[in-house]
């Protein structure tokens, strides 16, 4: 139990009497300087600032979806271009997708996650999957999806070994990639967002007291996995619980991976919207702005529906705690529960694998399983052109995601003093700043970027690293205040006050005593901000004007061109920096805390 | 009498000439001060950045309006024309009159006809360009794109054609291989699974349905002119009856389609698909040079013709360097340019200029040209299908999703 302190402590530290330590208290209830309610201010304030240019975007995309844009000739508000959505054939199709996408995506990913802690939770599968975790969590979705669907396609990996086997020279013309389930999509966002839910539980096991709970399981009589659900999962659960809706919001919405693993007849409803926005023909925008608000609603409809799962989770759970199942014998089940997350991370890495090779092979077709000869080409030719780039992704991704951590820090401390801190006090956002602030998550990217364009160009800003970086926030806030907002509120506060009893102020106690103690976290929601400044495609490409090339804004103009040595070569130059960037994370704490024994990580 | 005749009839020649050559100096004239008006300045071209060897190319064009007009050309990357002209529509309803921040966009078809109807493009410049004249307007998709006059408001960069491809190792020899739509149904039903086509509104499906529907439409004249909503049945019945046809012999028995042509390359390269098609007749010996496409494929056109049409570049209204652009557009079709762009060392893109129209050397230098051997010579390419009015496409393809695309 590293958060918490012993009176004796307190004592130790020369704590003379309770009512200097209340007066003291009050000073710094306040943020530094300000009275409760400046608190407050803060505390919305921040929140707007994040959410004030999703709702300019919004209205952007509202007023056309109800026929009004006067540039494109749209003067009057009508129902028009929800009548031309709702004619459109295989809507219903599209918009079961996107639902069952959300909904069963992120219900594999937690189980699966949720069966490998249990198995697994300090062993030597635990600690290997936290050294897997920051090159999985480095490659971009696209990559991912391209990886999984060479292993699994009939012209990929494992039928290139089938026939090698049984000697057929032609790949099987069999529909797995692209099936009209959806599961080879579903297949590949598990695959991916397993890493990142990983991620987040192992950031909230310490704060779920998981070995005494264990103990308390194990002495109940129960086997590990089932004492590990019953117990130890829910405290977890509870933590990551945002993370958990992020992914269902996201899976709802996703068009990259749709596009090279869903089904094209129809396509998932974010995709078809990403067609409809591109037409040549722009009477359609109207009609993909409609679509862009049905899109909200769906993923509104898949948290309420997540939510209301949750319940009846805890309902089983609870009918099994009290019905009498010991499951004490699980070996079985252990190994059983490694399978999920292995075949993820397999998945994952194999697809890394394979994209590097691509990036050297010379013609590599069926039924090769490696390409029989190799070139440097386009190595060669992608390093002459990196430098501007690269430059741009790296500055862009570090300023915005600082930025990020910075203003989240101030917000969630602000929060904090709100309330004058006392141990054990259950705290959180107030449900309309989590609101404002997970806002970008929830709305479907492209149906508010081009209304914040056009606000942008309106206010005649010119594309700039700053302008950039600012739209970059708006993106990148959300994710840091994800991976921080409990690690946050659930350090000890008393530690904080041994400070103030030993005469230092708020500010120096935030930067002496609270950012120390929380290095691990902080570093892990700033890497999680730069790797998802550097994977912004739309914002950047419309914000930018084109004056400001970033690295994947090279590689999906590239990747559309479809040469494989190409997309391998930008896929593993985007993984650069959120790698570097993830495997900071993971071992500047134990650097940075080489003389704080106490609090080395294990 | 005669002789006084012959005299006014010199003088009114004279006089016509002189007035000739005095427009020729203005015109003149004219270039020197777009010229000077173009130096120092940057231009933004907003083109397709999907292939590394086109993008080469751009890069040689930079250098080259940097040496001879001092002119900062700089690429924007795009995965799709449509980014920048929703760009434009944003600057449009941002009241962005000036200033915008795309001086060049690559574009045909359907995005040129969007523009040009929602006042998004500058007035016509493409036919004051000095290199105008080496052009090939007897051509009749430099003027006319997608059945739309171009009113000179976007200038001609190359030409595209229909033209297809099989790997001669697994499929035969070329020579075998179907000569026209109905060849190729029944083809794809001797060999199921190994024909498809990208799901429209992608660029290539669609004009796979239009190749289809103008060799078995019963009079083509129809679809020179709007779509007429009366008899869009009876004149695209036979275009349905093709494809109900083959949906269950295609790939994937049609539950599933390619997702562009560039993905079509690949499913060639590994033998599941045995006939591909693209719109640049240069793709497959380029393919082949990047190592996408294995050296035994080969190309081949419909004796009938194939689709052909022209790309352009245009120049929005908003931008902030038009001279430099049109000066940048100038430079496209000089018999240099497009010398370089016709070579498939560097691209492979058909040109745009009239070999009658250049002098001697530069005639002889397009003839040199190496195609290599997944190329047929402009002489083999077969006539030219113009494109059919944009309306009949929006139809066919709304038509087709609710056919076979839900």
């Amino acid at each position: 139990m590293p958060h918490s302190v012993s009176p004796k402590a307190l004592k130790l530290f020369g704590v003379r009497s309770s009512t200097a330590l209340r007066e003291h208290q009050n000073k710094s209830a306040g943020f530094p300087g300000l009275p409760r309610h400046g608190a407050a201010l803060v505390v919305y304030g921040i929140a707007a600032l994040f959410a004030v240019p999703v709702g300019i975007g919004l209205i952007g995309v509202l007023l056309p979806a109800f026929g009004y844009m006067p540039a494109l000739g749209g003067r009057a508000l009508s129902l028009e271009p929800v009548r031309a959505l709702l004619a459109e054939p295989g809507l219903v199709t599209s918009v079961l997708l996107s639902l069952a996408s959300g909904l069963i995506t992120t219900a594999v990913a937690v189980v699966g996650v949720a069966l490998f802690l249990a198995a697994f939770y300090d062993t030597a599968g635990h600690r290997l999957a936290q050294r897997a975790l920051a090159p999985l969590l480095a490659v971009p979705h696209a990559a991912a999806a391209f990886g999984l669907a060479f292993l699994i396609a009939p012209s990929g990996l494992i039928f290139r070994v089938l026939a090698r086997i049984f000697g057929f020279d032609r790949p099987p013309d069999l529909l797995i990639i692209g099936d009209p389930w959806g599961l080879a999509m579903m297949a590949g966002l598990v695959a991916k967002e397993m890493p990142f839910l990983i991620l987040v539980a192992f950031a909230a096991l310490p704060q779920a007291d998981p070995t005494r709970r264990m103990r308390l399981s194990a002495s109940l009589g129960h086997g590990r996995i089932l004492g590990f659900l019953l117990a130890v999962w829910p405290g977890v659960y509870r933590q990551i619980r945002l993370p958990v809706l992020a992914v269902a919001a996201y899976a709802s919405g996703v068009v990259d991976v749709a596009l090279i693993l869903g089904p094209s007849t129809p396509a998932p409803l974010a995709v078809r919207l990403v067609t409809w926005m591109n037409d040549p023909d722009l009477s359609l925008h109207f009609m993909a702005s409609a679509g862009a608000v049905l899109q909200l609603l769906v993923t509104g409809l898949v948290l309420v529906l997540w939510l209301c799962g949750e319940r009846l989770a805890a309902r089983l759970r609870h009918r099994i705690g009290i019905g009498g199942r010991r499951l004490a014998e699980d070996h079985w089940l252990r190994l059983l529960s490694a399978v999920p997350v292995a075949l993820a991370g397999g998945a994952v890495a194999f697809g890394l694998v394979w994209l590097s090779l691509w990036s050297i092979a010379g013609f590599w077709s069926f039924p090769d399983i490696f390409p029989p000869s190799f070139n440097f080409s386009t190595w060669s030719r992608v390093i002459t052109s990196l430098g501007g780039p690269m430059a741009t992704s790296f500055i862009v991704a570090i300023a915005s995601a600082t930025a990020a951590l910075g203003l989240v820090v101030v917000l969630l401390e602000a929060r904090r003093r709100q309330f004058g801190a006392a141990a054990g006090q259950k705290l959180r956002l107030p449900p309309l700043v989590a609101a404002l602030i997970y806002l970008p998550l929830i709305v479907p990217q492209i149906a508010f970027v081009s209304g914040l364009q056009v606000t942008i160009l309106a206010l005649r800003l010119e594309p700039s690293i700053l302008m950039l970086s600012g739209v970059h926030l708006i993106f990148v806030a959300p994710y840091v205040a994800l991976a921080l907002a409990d690690p946050w509120f659930a350090l000890d506060p008393r530690y904080e006050q041994i400070a103030a009893s030993l005469g230092h102020g708020p500010i120096r106690t935030l930067f002496r005593v609270r950012l120390p103690m929380l290095t691990r976290p902080v570093l892990t929601a700033l890497a999680i901000g730069i790797a998802t400044s550097v994977g912004q495609y739309l914002p950047t490409i419309l914000i930018g004007a084109g004056r400001l090339p970033t690295i994947t804004t090279e590689a999906v103009a590239l990747a559309s061109g479809g040469n494989r040595r190409v997309i391998g070569a930008y896929a593993l130059l985007q993984m650069l920096l959120p790698f570097l960037a993830f495997s900071l994370s993971g071992s500047l704490p134990r650097l940075l805390l080489r003389r704080r024994g106490a609090m080395k990580p294990r | 009498m005669v002789q006084l005749r012959i005299v006014a009839m010199v003088m009114a020649a004279s006089l016509l000439l002189g007035a000739r050559a005095n427009a020729d100096a203005i015109k003149a004239n004219d270039w020197q001060s777009t010229l000077a008006a173009a130096k120092g300045k940057t231009v933004y071209f907003d083109a397709w950045g999907g292939s590394e060897t086109i993008n080469d190319y751009i890069d040689w064009v930079s250098s080259e309006v940097k040496k001879r007009f001092q002119i900062t050309l700089k690429h924007v990357k795009l995965n799709d024309t449509a980014d920048a002209v929703s760009t434009v529509v944003a600057e449009k309803a941002a009241g962005k009159n000036d200033h915008g921040s795309i001086d060049l966009i690559w574009i045909n078809g359907e995005n040129f006809a969007a523009m040009q109807k929602q006042g998004l493009l500058s007035k016509g410049f493409a036919t004051t360009l000095p290199n105008w004249k080496y052009v090939d307007t007897a051509n009749p998709t430099i003027s006319v794109d997608f059945t739309l006059p171009t009113k000179g408001q976007e200038s001609p960069w190359g030409a595209a054609k229909l033209v297809f491809f099989a790997d001669t190792a697994r499929t035969g020899p070329v020579a075998d291989m179907p000569k026209s739509a109905d060849a190729l149904l029944a083809w794809t039903k001797q060999h199921p699974g190994q024909f498809s086509y990208p799901a429209p509104p992608d660029f290539i499906g669609s004009s796979f349905l239009k190749q289809v529907l103008l060799e078995t439409v019963a009079d083509p004249s129809v679809l020179q002119k709007p779509v007429d909503v009366a008899n869009f049945e009876t004149v695209t019945k036979p275009l349905w009856d093709w494809l109900d046809a083959v949906q269950p012999v295609l790939w994937r028995q049609g539950r599933d389609h390619p997702k562009s042509y560039p993905a079509m390359k690949q499913l060639l390269a590994d033998g599941e698909l045995g006939i591909i098609f693209a719109f640049n007749p240069a793709e497959a010996s380029s393919a082949i040079e990047a190592g996408e496409l294995p050296d035994t494929v080969r190309s081949f056109v419909f004796p009938n013709g194939t689709l052909g049409n022209t790309h352009f570049v245009a120049i929005p209204y908003n931008s902030s360097a038009k001279a430099a652009a049109k000066v940048v557009a100038n430079f496209l079709i000089s018999p240099e340019a497009q010398l370089r762009k016709e070579d498939p060392r560097y691209w492979g893109d058909p040109t745009i200029l009239a070999m009658d129209k250049l002098p001697a050397k530069d005639r002889e230098a397009f003839a040199k040209i190496d195609r290599g051997v997944a190329t047929l010579p402009p002489s083999k390419l077969g006539p030219v299908l113009p494109e059919p009015h944009p309306s009949w496409m929006t139809r066919i393809e709304t038509e087709w999703k609710h056919r076979y695309g839900s």
